[in-house]
């Protein structure tokens, strides 16, 4: 809005009303208001309608079964009719908080040496190629999992953890190479990008001061990054950790080609699972009855509330943390 | 010169006449992708013999083809497992079910050093079930002495909803009382064991790569993988490795119990030589097509699909249709009636 050239002398009338009471300001001035304007809110009732298609899809289901004992049920047979979501609920809140652990201190580390370690040119090209990271289409990602890391894993690094871990439950054998575990790494690959580079936003958004002070009080520069850096941009770091499991719960391609699809709830890592987003990408299209499509679309709304949910969380807590900082510099 | 110019014209008039006849009737059609390779030959190359016809077809999976037909999105359907009565009511207008080709789902291995594999009904339901759990089980040993794999038996399914596993598990529920019993037949089911794979594509790749590991696919993502392939003990007892003259062999053992309607399974076929887990394809037309050029150009189609068509199937692994039923198939085009 700085640039515009409308007169903002009265800071406490809105833009708004400036434009739209004001009789000096130009035709199409107004105009280009009200195109963006309109684009905005289409948007926005794009996602409300969403929403609503969803829930109309979903009503059999909800009906029939009630949200409760759909997502606390883990019987998913379309022959006999009966639908349980807890197993694919399961599957995507596995996966998604197994990805979460590998990837958030590799992105933090990430952002830490981009922005703080590196010299300005290697920094640049590492942060360049982190986020290209984020640019592969997910059936690539797929594809990679399933010709090189599922065969890694099934041959070297999941029989070696058997052996020395197999007592534990998490690594219980027999070593499939799909699974929960494979999923996981995939996903910590493609989150890695928007985690690392929203920690970057949120570390550069910490005045320089406050390092410089950090350091002239005789801290290393460990010390510095801990204090001045890291302890300040808690919120915002959780922020980017949201937002990295919005983009995990949702993903489907890559992991529906190496989660093994399997819809049930076993302690094992190892063990073939399903998502929400793949049992639906695998049964649409050849579902026929009624209840089988409306239990799917009951599946993609409770996804889309979850995601929508942290996803607002994660940007409000961002926003909040760069903001006030922004304005203590 | 001037004759020249002329045939200049002439030329050029007629490509314009081509170029605008050829937009003129455009038919739409989704549905199964088990004889999507097969489908797009036929259209590309009856795009050349009726060039004003234009064929659209989207492979989406047999149910969504079921669905868009239903909703007369499409003006035909295509479908490996023939509508139920209940979607018939729900459709509420005649609808005639042509069969179009007969195809089959193999069960792949992967079994290193190892080609031969024979495998009974009841081995299958067992292994599918995750009752059979090795391969150097004593009910396998039994029939394939010479097997020397002892590994953990690694099960492959689809994990997507299709008419493969319609097939698969149509017959599983016709040999194994128990299978009907625990996990019964349909396009997507609650698998007892295993892992699962997304598309043909996706249990052929899986089967591939992961040793000790058999799944199902259909015949043709076998060949082109080189999947070792088992022999299935049949009805009659005997061993029957798929081929196409044992899938002609199955669809012609069944022809005299074939319905009017040709609503029909032809798994586990009596017969001698019947490669067991096969069924034919269908395409979903109305009785009663509509009044403009759409639904005489689709009967025109029909008509060359049962005898120039049929001819091609054969190079991309489907059996073609016997003869004896491709005339009883005719008669039925011939009842389509065109207009309200």
């Amino acid at each position: 809005m700085k640039s515009s050239p409308l007169p903002m002398n009265n800071q406490n009338t809105s833009v708004f009303e400036k434009i739209i009471l004001r009789k000096d300001v130009r035709f199409a001035d107004r105009v280009f208001f009200w195109i963006t304007r309109l684009i905005a809110l289409l948007l926005v009732g794009l996602l409300v309608s969403m929403g609503l298609f969803l829930l109309n899809a979903s009503s059999l289901a909800i009906r029939s079964s009630g949200i409760v004992s759909f997502v606390s049920t883990s019987v998913w047979d379309p022959v006999k009719e009966v639908y349980g979501a807890l197993p694919v609920v399961y599957g995507t809140l596995v996966s998604s908080v197994l990805s979460l652990i590998i990837a958030f201190p590799l992105s933090i580390g990430i952002a830490l040496f981009v922005n703080e370690l590196a010299p300005a040119a290697i920094g640049r090209i590492v942060g360049f190629l982190v986020e290209m990271l984020a640019a592969i289409p997910s059936v690539i990602y797929g594809l990679w999992g399933v010709f090189v890391l599922v065969p890694f894993l099934r041959e070297y690094l999941q029989p070696w953890l058997i052996s020395k871990l197999g007592f534990f439950p998490l690594f219980e054998g027999p070593a499939y190479g799909v699974g929960l575990f494979s999923a996981g790494l995939i996903l910590s690959l493609m989150i890695i990008p928007t985690i690392s580079s929203i920690s970057r936003e949120v570390f550069a958004a910490i005045p320089r001061g406050q390092r410089e002070a950090a350091l002239a009080l005789g801290a290393t520069r460990w010390e510095m990054m801990k204090l001045s850096v890291l302890e300040s941009s808690k919120a915002g770091m959780f922020g980017a950790m949201m937002l990295g499991l919005g983009r995990a719960l949702g993903e489907t391609m890559a992991v529906t080609m190496v989660i093994g699809n399997r819809a049930q709830i076993v302690a094992s890592l190892f063990a073939p699972a399903q998502t929400m987003s793949s049992v639906i990408a695998n049964e649409y299209a050849e579902a026929t009855s009624d209840l089988h499509l409306s239990s799917l679309a009951l599946v993609g709304l409770i996804l889309f509330v979850v995601t929508f949910v942290t996803s607002s969380l994660a940007r409000l807590l961002v926003w909040r943390v760069t903001r006030s900082q922004r304005k203590l510099k | 010169m001037s004759k020249l110019r002329q045939t200049w014209f002439g030329l050029l008039f007629a490509l314009s006449s081509k170029t605008l006849l050829s937009a003129s009737i455009l038919i739409n059609g989704a549905g199964a992708t088990f004889p999507y390779p097969l489908y797009s030959k036929w259209f590309s190359d009856y795009s050349l013999v009726a060039p004003d016809t234009q064929i659209n077809y989207q492979s989406i999976g047999s149910g969504g083809g079921i669905r868009q037909f239903t909703d007369r999105t499409v003006d035909f359907g295509a479908t490996d497992s023939p509508m139920t009565d209940e979607q018939l009511k729900k459709l509420g207008e005649p609808v005639l079910h042509i069969p179009t080709a007969i195809g089959s789902v193999v069960l792949s291995f992967n079994l290193p050093g190892e080609r031969d594999l024979k495998l009974t009904p009841e081995l299958i339901s067992a292994i599918f079930m995750g009752e059979v759990k090795k391969w150097d089980d004593p009910r396998i040993i039994k029939i394939n002495p010479g097997l020397k794999a002892k590994t953990d038996i690694v099960v492959v399914h689809r994990s997507d909803g299709s008419g493969t596993t319609g097939v698969f598990t149509d017959y599983l529920s016709k040999v194994s009382p128990a299978w009907k019993e625990r996990v019964g037949a349909g396009t997507s089911v609650n698998w007892p064991a295993g892992l699962g794979g997304k598309g043909n594509e996706g249990v052929a790749g899986l089967i591939k790569q992961t040793p000790a590991s058999i799944g199902y696919v259909e015949f043709i993502y076998a060949k082109t993988n080189q999947l070792a392939v088992a022999q299935i003990k049949n009805s009659q007892g005997e061993f029957v490795e798929p081929s196409l003259k044992a899938l002609t062999n199955a669809a012609l053992a069944e022809l005299s119990k074939m319905p009017t309607d040709f609503r029909t399974s032809i798994t586990n076929a009596s017969g001698k030589g019947s490669y067991p887990i096969s069924s034919y394809t269908y395409l979903l037309i109305r009785q009663t097509m509509s009044v403009d050029a759409k639904g005489p150009a689709l009967v025109r189609f029909l008509k060359w699909a049962m005898h120039e068509g049929q001819t091609k199937a054969s190079a991309l692994e489907y059996a073609p249709l016997p003869p004896a039923l491709v005339k009883k198939i005719e008669t039925a085009i011939d009842s389509i009636t065109i207009g309200k």
